[in-house]
């Protein structure tokens, strides 16, 4: 048994359902921010997101190209970390899955890769189903840098570390190569329905 | 690094358990600010710049927890967090002005590797707090001083007002002095006579602080998320390398 901590009463959200909150999180309705070092600012006309590494052909898209691709409108709850969950929360981007379209690899990892040397890695099955996205645009706007833009990974179903910002490319690994924050202590997989935010979770 | 070095590293440390805190110890260091002095049996170490999760239990068995950065050196027995009123907050109003010697809590860690700096790193070494952003670097500061370290040490720490400068007091006394060197700047209001810096930090005040970039120091910044985007593009302009630069945002939700 937890000590009870003396005079202790939290503040219950009534009006939210508290299915939709994982385990030790708290709501907020403001967005923080999270990132190890300065925020990266990359020219649009130097962007390219890539697939490569167990792959015959890398393939590579411009903004342009990224853009002028089917995208998708999600709406979708988030749950960093450091505590907060974040509900429908709206992104437009392009699903990994149209990206991924007719690869064939040995792959069962992707490492992503990002401006600023920002990595973190997933289960390749992960990004796939319709449960990933390169993401540009927020609450109908341009995503700010600070919060990863131009574009940023989005992984909602993970702790959102996986969901890197400044997102340039992907890399298909077949062994699991641990990223930025895994390296430092933090979970290798990131469920935050299992509360699996520190290695021995 | 390779996929097998890291998870090799990774099994040789502590699990990351939950332990039972004890009060020791409460020192008001501002009048929104308070310095909670942890007795954690079992607590594995640290490195200056690493945090801990504390959970509180209610009565009815609700939880909520927070993170909190370690303010002592890793060379001090007791475990010291510092922590900053967020006001309408959930965890931080307990912890400043409820919480009382013997009171028992959660916590575990140490967490987080990056924004961590020892002795055998070296330096020169720029620190850049805002407000309670302080308390990691005051842990960078206590260490270099119980190592008896005299590496060049910048520090520039930002506070609303005189009353909310943190560790004020300990910062004009703590040694070693060569090469440290402590500059405040006040945002809000100043006391009559101030001679330390006002206003945000801006390009000026961290050139005349700062180690010049060809120094290569080592930065860390930590403070509200506004002052740290803001300190980092600075720093960045200025030619300091980005990789240099170790970040630590808290957000205007942190309560």
């Amino acid at each position: 048994m937890p000590p009870i901590s003396r005079g202790f009463r939290g503040r219950r959200h009534a009006d939210v359902d508290p299915a939709r909150i994982p385990p030790g999180q708290y709501l907020t309705t403001d967005f923080p921010v999270l990132s190890a070092g300065p925020t990266p600012r990359t020219p649009l006309d130097r962007w390219t997101f890539s697939i490569d590494g167990e792959i015959d052909e890398v393939r590579r898209w411009t903004w342009d190209e990224l853009l002028a691709l089917p995208q998708e409108t999600v709406t979708v709850d988030i749950h960093c970390v450091t505590k907060w969950s974040k509900l429908d929360t709206e992104w437009t981007g392009v699903s990994l899955d149209t990206l991924l379209d007719g690869v064939e690899t040995e792959a069962e990892h992707v490492v992503a890769w990002c401006d600023g040397g920002y990595t973190t890695n997933l289960p390749l099955e992960d990004v796939m189903g319709g449960r990933a996205w390169i993401a540009h645009t927020y609450g109908g706007e341009p995503l700010e840098p600070e919060h990863g833009g131009p574009a940023r990974l989005l992984v909602p179903h993970l702790y959102f570390w996986k969901s890197a910002k400044w997102v340039r490319g992907i890399t298909l690994t077949i062994e699991d190569r641990p990223g930025f924050w895994e390296g430092y202590g933090y979970h290798n997989y990131g469920d935050p329905w299992r509360e699996q935010r520190y290695w021995s979770d | 690094m390779a996929g097998a070095a890291v998870l090799e590293r990774l099994t040789s440390r502590a699990p990351i358990t939950w332990r039972v805190a004890t009060v020791l110890e409460v020192v008001d260091e501002t009048p929104t600010a308070r310095t909670l002095v942890l007795d954690v049996p079992g607590w594995p170490g640290h490195r200056a710049g690493q945090h801990v999760d504390v959970r509180l239990t209610a009565e009815d068995g609700y939880q909520a927890q927070r993170s909190y950065s370690i303010a002592s050196a890793p060379e001090t027995p007791e475990l010291a967090i510092t922590v900053q009123v967020v006001p309408d907050g959930e965890v931080s109003p307990y912890l400043v002005e409820e919480v009382r010697p013997g009171d028992q809590l959660e916590l575990r860690g140490p967490i987080g590797g990056f924004f961590t700096w020892r002795v055998e790193d070296g330096g020169p070494l720029l620190l850049v707090g805002g407000g309670s952003g302080l308390a990691p670097l005051m842990a960078m500061l206590r260490h270099r001083a119980a190592r008896g370290s005299t590496v060049d040490t910048r520090l520039l720490a930002s506070a609303r007002t005189i009353r909310d400068a943190l560790y004020r007091d300990e910062l004009e006394t703590l040694g070693p002095r060569d090469g440290l060197r402590v500059a405040w700047t006040l945002t809000r209001e100043t006391p009559p006579g101030w001679d330390g810096f006002t206003g945000r930090v801006d390009a000026e005040k961290l050139a005349a602080v700062a180690p010049p970039p060809a120094a290569a120091p080592r930065c860390f910044v930590c403070g509200p998320t506004p002052f740290v985007e803001a300190v980092a593009d600075l720093l960045v302009r200025a030619g300091h390398d980005p990789r240099a630069i170790h970040a630590e945002r808290f957000g205007p939700t942190g309560s």
